[in-house]
């Protein structure tokens, strides 16, 4: 279970509200939208509390003109899942990376960056991991018309 | 080449494996800096068959996008149709048949036993011993015969919907289950004594391939690579999903974090996997297997969804994002050998080339499942 200090550790990074969501309806147990800049500093607060890194994935929103990257955390030992999110727009698609905190995220930001575009800022090597060596297409993204 | 290969050593070269190689088991290649027979640096390279399901997903229904969760991890297609279904559901609340859901653990949890006898043999193929495999196939091709007969298929299966199964069991599958049973657990101490205690694996396993609890953490590994390393995450007892709470099984865990106690955490699944399929199949209540009331057309309400299940290579998850139409708006798989094989440049540091292949083989890629 998620402990009362690292829930207001994460809800004083939140831009809104943090929520705590039913386990049962949703499948996670923590929803925090940060600002792009502070994913970094939750990374650092969930390390600390020795969550791992399930998943980073991206959502384009078209119509509000931006993107969200979500980052899934769960524990092993005293299972709890944390939901991270934060909006990027979709002109300049830049948050920093999260892979010096956790190394597993630099295959994870590399698969967001082929299939949305997103910059991950300091990440060492954003080429493209699944998609063709010289793919310059996101496909993922609402837009994309093959 | 790398900044490690450039630094303290006087002479490395780059050695190519795969992408088409027998121990990569599946169109991987791995880019090798050596320093002779040593790896300096290890750089998987992906996507050989990368098929976009995600984006797949997002252009056709609900119930459409079923047969792909049977193509990402062709040795345990079942455990993916169960994450795929539990995402769903739990999106548009349905409810499922108890029946059903017994159904749908004895099947998985056969699906991994067979699974985990195709690692067994490939395995100890990958180390040079080629017995076992046919071994261990003989015992497999049981099981694809059961699951053929109920689900219609013997490796991709599309055998769950949501609210239910496709097909009721008949008698004789529970019978020949039973019988299947019977005939492994008799057999099991002959793998062991034929492999396990054989001292040739023992010295190709023993102390060789180090991945510690904290490197799995970093690295978001699960599944027997997790157990492996002495911690009991299961997601079947972590996140209590179907009918696991009712069943008594144990996690195995093996503290040592080396090639061989992920040998034997699999080794001992099986067994935890025989005795589930027992206690379901006593305890097998009549009725549906579909949910009466299980909507034609899904159309989940607005917002974000995520199911996992313990497959047989690690926690599988499935994330939704529904914007309240026929189709997903976005649906991401989290597949556990991705981030497996994720760790593998920094374990492989430093091993002997012969040891860096016992390490990918106990791993246990399925490529298509990380290439998705």
């Amino acid at each position: 279970m998620i402990s009362l200090a690292l829930k207001s550790a994460l809800a004083a990074l939140a831009v809104n509200e943090a929520v705590v969501t039913d386990f049962a309806a949703r499948g996670f147990h923590f929803d925090v939208t940060v600002a792009p800049d502070a994913v970094e500093a939750a990374a650092e607060i969930l390390n600390l509390e020795g969550f791992f890194l399930e998943a980073i994935t991206g959502v384009d929103w078209l119509a509000d003109g931006q993107m969200e990257v979500v980052y899934d955390y769960n524990h092993s030992t005293t299972p709890g899942r944390v939901v991270i999110r934060a909006r990027v727009s979709r002109a300049t698609p830049e948050l920093p990376t999260v892979s010096a905190i956790y190394p597993g995220a630099l295959w994870h930001e590399r698969e967001t960056h082929d299939f949305f575009g997103i910059v991950f800022l300091r990440h060492p090597d954003l080429s493209p991991l699944l998609l063709p060596e010289d793919a310059d297409f996101h496909p993922l993204r609402k837009d994309y018309t093959p | 080449m790398s900044v490690l290969a450039s630094s303290d050593c006087k002479e490395t070269f780059v050695l190519n494996l795969g992408p088409q190689h027998p121990a990569t088991h599946g169109v991987l290649r791995v880019k090798l800096t050596m320093d002779g027979e040593y790896i300096r640096h290890a750089e998987p390279v992906l996507g050989y068959i990368h098929r976009m399901h995600e984006k797949m997903g997002e252009n056709r229904t609900w119930a459409q996008f079923m047969p792909n969760t049977g193509r990402l991890d062709y040795l345990s297609a079942l455990s993916y149709n169960h994450g795929y279904v539990l995402a769903v559901e739990r999106a548009a609340g349905i409810a499922v048949p108890e029946r059903a859901e017994y159904i749908r653990v004895i099947t998985v949890e056969l699906n991994r036993i067979s699974s985990h006898l195709v690692w067994f043999g490939a395995f100890i193929l990958d180390l040079g011993g080629f017995t076992p495999l046919l071994y261990a196939f003989d015992d497999r091709e049981i099981i694809l015969d059961l699951l053929q007969a109920v689900t219609g298929s013997r490796l991709t299966y599309c055998y769950f919907r949501f609210g239910g199964v496709y097909n009721d069991i008949e008698p004789d599958f529970i019978t020949g289950t039973l019988a299947f049973i019977k005939r492994l657990r008799e057999r099991m101490p002959m793998y062991h004594n034929l492999v396990t205690k054989n001292i040739i694996l023992i010295k190709r396993l023993k102390d060789i391939g180090f991945v510690p609890a904290e490197m799995c953490r970093k690295y978001g590994a699960t599944g027997p690579v997790l157990r492996g390393a002495g911690v009991g995450y299961d997601v079947r007892r972590a996140e209590p999903y179907s009918v696991y709470p009712e069943l008594d099984f144990d996690i195995p865990t093996y503290p040592e974090g080396d090639c061989m106690a992920r040998y034997m955490v699999r080794l001992d699944e099986i067994e935890q996997s025989m005795r589930i399929i027992e206690q379901a199949c006593a305890k097998l209540p009549d009725g549906p297997v579909m949910a009466e009331k299980a909507p034609k057309i899904i159309k989940p309400a607005k917002g974000d969804y995520y199911a996992a299940v313990e497959a047989a290579r690690g926690s599988f998850g499935v994330r939704l994002v529904s914007d309240g139409t026929t189709t997903p708006y976005r649906l991401k798989l989290r597949s556990p050998s991705y981030s497996n094989l994720s760790l593998f440049g920094e374990a492989s540091r430093g091993m002997l080339l012969p040891d860096a292949l016992a390490l990918m083989g106990s791993l246990d890629l399925v490529i298509p499942e990380i290439d998705r």
